[in-house]
């Protein structure tokens, strides 16, 4: 069969020692970044892509993909142990995690969280595997109209899925999709909104976005909140959860990987959102769901299984389509756009080796993080008791070197530091900056692809729901929108947000 | 402003029709074109029209449905720490790094409520040498370790 070959020979690649040791390196870093709370994976990723300059292509894209994965499980260590959750999926898993912790049950709770998230990571690069090749396959006959209407399905579900305010997060898509357009317009070479500043003539880089509203306005916000910060840890006495907690995880690590894995494609936040889709359902439905809140082992394993899930077939648009779905896959094109690989349906038959690479690379490193996790986490304990203060200012200090290596500009380390403070302004406004961010990256495209499909056309409107897959896409996204007015909609929608 | 209800939205509202106008102001001279051989303000004009309807909304809106009220600043804690990132980029190249990066670590760790001189001297001495040692032996980042202004 072709998928054993193709996965054999992306096993192949990724085995190679220089291959797997990036891989442990990325799988580290995320796990420590997973574990800090006040350090997620969209900023780290950030300051990490401009070392990542001088490094083969598959070897930088395995120790970037390592860090996304390696910090969903993370994540459920500081989660559990001190009810802070390490990462943004990982916050359901606090509500239940951190009672069994005070139960005395803090190592089953870890050994469910690994177990689950090595389940769920397995199940989702299988997926991975087999729906690909086949969506790429279909994305090649995508033409520029179709193109567009994908973003645009894409950014109305990010705005559908977005937490808080709708309006807001229509208005901070629009803004992004603007600020993507600043610099010279590929297709004329005007100069737009680049006010005379020859460093704008390029644009904006993404990374230096990111890295002020996910890096240093996050900073801020944690410095907000500093005093009501109390570190204890709950004691682990020992992993292994009991015959009885086995049987009890194994439905909702199965339920979990369902969910987490078809939230993940969509764009937004898919893994966050898995995680609260997985653990709302297990309330509903499992036998024991007076216990949850309480420490039920199953709210542990389900949206513990569901991120880690979505973290993974988040990768399947990026890598199919090449549009990304989050932060971290917008990171992810443009690693590959620096490396020289476009990214787009093109590259499963013209670059085999990294895309079956990158793949295998996931299995390879969910494996290494549950030895990682399990055996060593006494180690990631001593992390969590690192004070704040100390580490805030290393942050800054490596994201204000990352950004200037960028393009060896200090401009680049002022225009972090406005975003910072707008990122702060907006979240204060009650506007999430994750929805900006991917619109920032798609702008351009959208235009490109707008142009195109018009010039093709002849300036002819109507060829956006002439075309049947363009006109299915537009469907989809207005099927998005409205499903908005719905009440009962709206309610699950606050629901899900509120806990 | 007893009439107004959310000063979230009616603030965000403001923002949005500021960049909208913004952008269509400083677009107009860019060239609109035809939708067949769409100009470089084709585009923004539309997206900025439209992210001016949304904060229009939004104006309106702050005053029918009840909000939130916008938390305080942290206004302190926010100047320090953009303030000693802007710092960092103005005197990286004439002072260098081996002065431009203990500034940044110990101005902007003064943020915190707990700062304390002595651990954050010790924090940022290391994080220098680590970032030397990293950055400019390792990585080769062209940046001065000593700038020209002290005659590095």
């Amino acid at each position: 069969m072709d998928l054993f070959a193709n996965l054999a020979l992306g096993l192949s690649t990724a085995g190679t020692p220089v291959n797997l040791l990036y891989c442990l390196i990325g799988v580290f870093l995320g796990t420590a970044i997973g574990v800090l709370p006040g350090l997620g994976p969209t900023a780290t990723i950030a300051m990490l892509l401009p070392l990542t300059f001088g490094l083969e292509p598959l070897a930088a894209l395995i120790m970037l993909a390592g860090i996304y994965y390696g910090s969903q499980y993370g994540g459920s260590t500081t989660s559990i142990l001190v009810n802070l959750p390490g990462e943004a999926a990982s916050v359901v898993t606090t509500l239940d995690g951190y009672q069994m912790a005070k139960q005395g049950r803090a190592g089953p709770a870890l050994t469910a969280s690994a177990v689950g998230s090595f389940f769920a990571g397995t199940v989702a690069t299988f997926l991975l595997a087999v729906f690909a090749p086949p969506l790429a396959d279909a994305a090649l006959k995508f033409g520029p109209a179709d193109y567009f209407s994908l973003m645009v399905l894409g950014l109305v579900a990010s705005i559908v899925l977005a937490q808080g305010s709708l309006l807001h997060a229509f208005g901070m898509v629009v803004l992004g999709l603007l600020l993507g357009l600043i610099g010279t317009d590929i297709t004329s070479g005007a100069m737009r909104f680049t006010f005379g500043i020859p460093e704008l003539a390029d644009g904006i880089g993404f990374v230096t976005v990111a890295m002020g509203m996910f890096g240093l306005s996050e900073i801020i916000r944690n410095l907000e909140t500093e005093s009501e910060r109390s570190v204890v840890i709950a004691k682990i006495t020992s992993l292994m959860p009991t015959k009885e907690d086995w049987k009890r995880i194994i439905a909702p690590i199965l339920r979990g990987t369902m969910i987490g894995s078809a939230m993940g494609i969509l764009p937004g936040s898919g893994s966050i959102l898995g995680a609260f889709a997985a653990y709302s359902i297990e309330k509903k439905i499992s036998k024991n769901r007076h216990q949850f809140g309480k420490g039920a082992i199953e709210g542990v394993a389900a949206p513990e299984s569901a991120n880690n899930a979505g973290a993974q077939t988040s990768f399947i648009p990026m890598l199919t389509l090449g549009i990304p779905s989050n932060p971290v896959m917008a990171l992810m094109v443009g690693a590959m756009i620096i490396q020289g690989i476009q990214p787009g349906p093109s590259v499963i038959a013209e670059q085999p080796k990294l895309f079956w690479g990158i793949i295998a690379s996931m299995w390879i490193g969910n494996f290494m993080l549950i030895v990682l996790n399990l055996p060593l986490v006494g180690m990631w304990v001593k992390m969590i008791t690192i004070p704040y203060q100390l580490l805030y200012p290393a942050i800054l200090v490596f994201c204000g070197i990352g950004v200037f290596s960028l393009n060896n500009s200090t401009f680049d380390i002022y225009l972090m530091a406005i975003f910072g403070a707008m990122g702060y302004l907006f979240v204060k406004l009650g506007c999430e900056p994750a929805p900006m961010l991917l619109a920032f990256i798609l702008g351009p495209m959208m235009e490109e692809y707008l142009r195109r499909a018009m010039l093709i056309s002849r300036g002819d409107p109507w060829v956006l729901i002439q075309r049947p897959i363009s006109a299915t896409l537009l469907a989809l996204a207005v099927l998005a929108m409205l499903s908005v007015l719905l009440p009962s909609f709206s309610k699950t929608r606050e629901e899900v947000f509120k806990e | 402003m007893e009439m107004m209800r959310s000063t979230k939205d009616f603030w965000s509202g403001v923002l949005y029709i500021l960049f909208g106008s913004g952008a269509l102001i400083a677009g107009r001279d860019y060239g609109m074109g035809t939708a067949l051989k769409m100009g470089p303000a084709y585009f923004p004009s539309l997206l900025a029209a439209l992210l001016i309807l949304i904060g229009a909304i939004s104006v309106i809106r702050s005053f029918f449905v009840q909000g939130t009220p916008i938390g305080d600043f942290a206004l302190k804690k926010l100047a320090f720490v953009v303030g000693s990132v802007i710092l960092f980029g103005a005197i990286i190249r004439g002072a260098g790094l081996a002065i431009a990066l203990p500034l940044l670590a110990i101005i902007s760790a003064r943020a915190s409520s707990r700062f304390r001189w002595t651990p954050s001297i010790v924090m940022a001495a290391g994080l220098t040498v680590f970032c030397i040692l990293v950055f400019l032996k390792g990585l080769g980042v062209p940046l001065p370790l000593i700038g020209s202004w002290l005659g590095g």
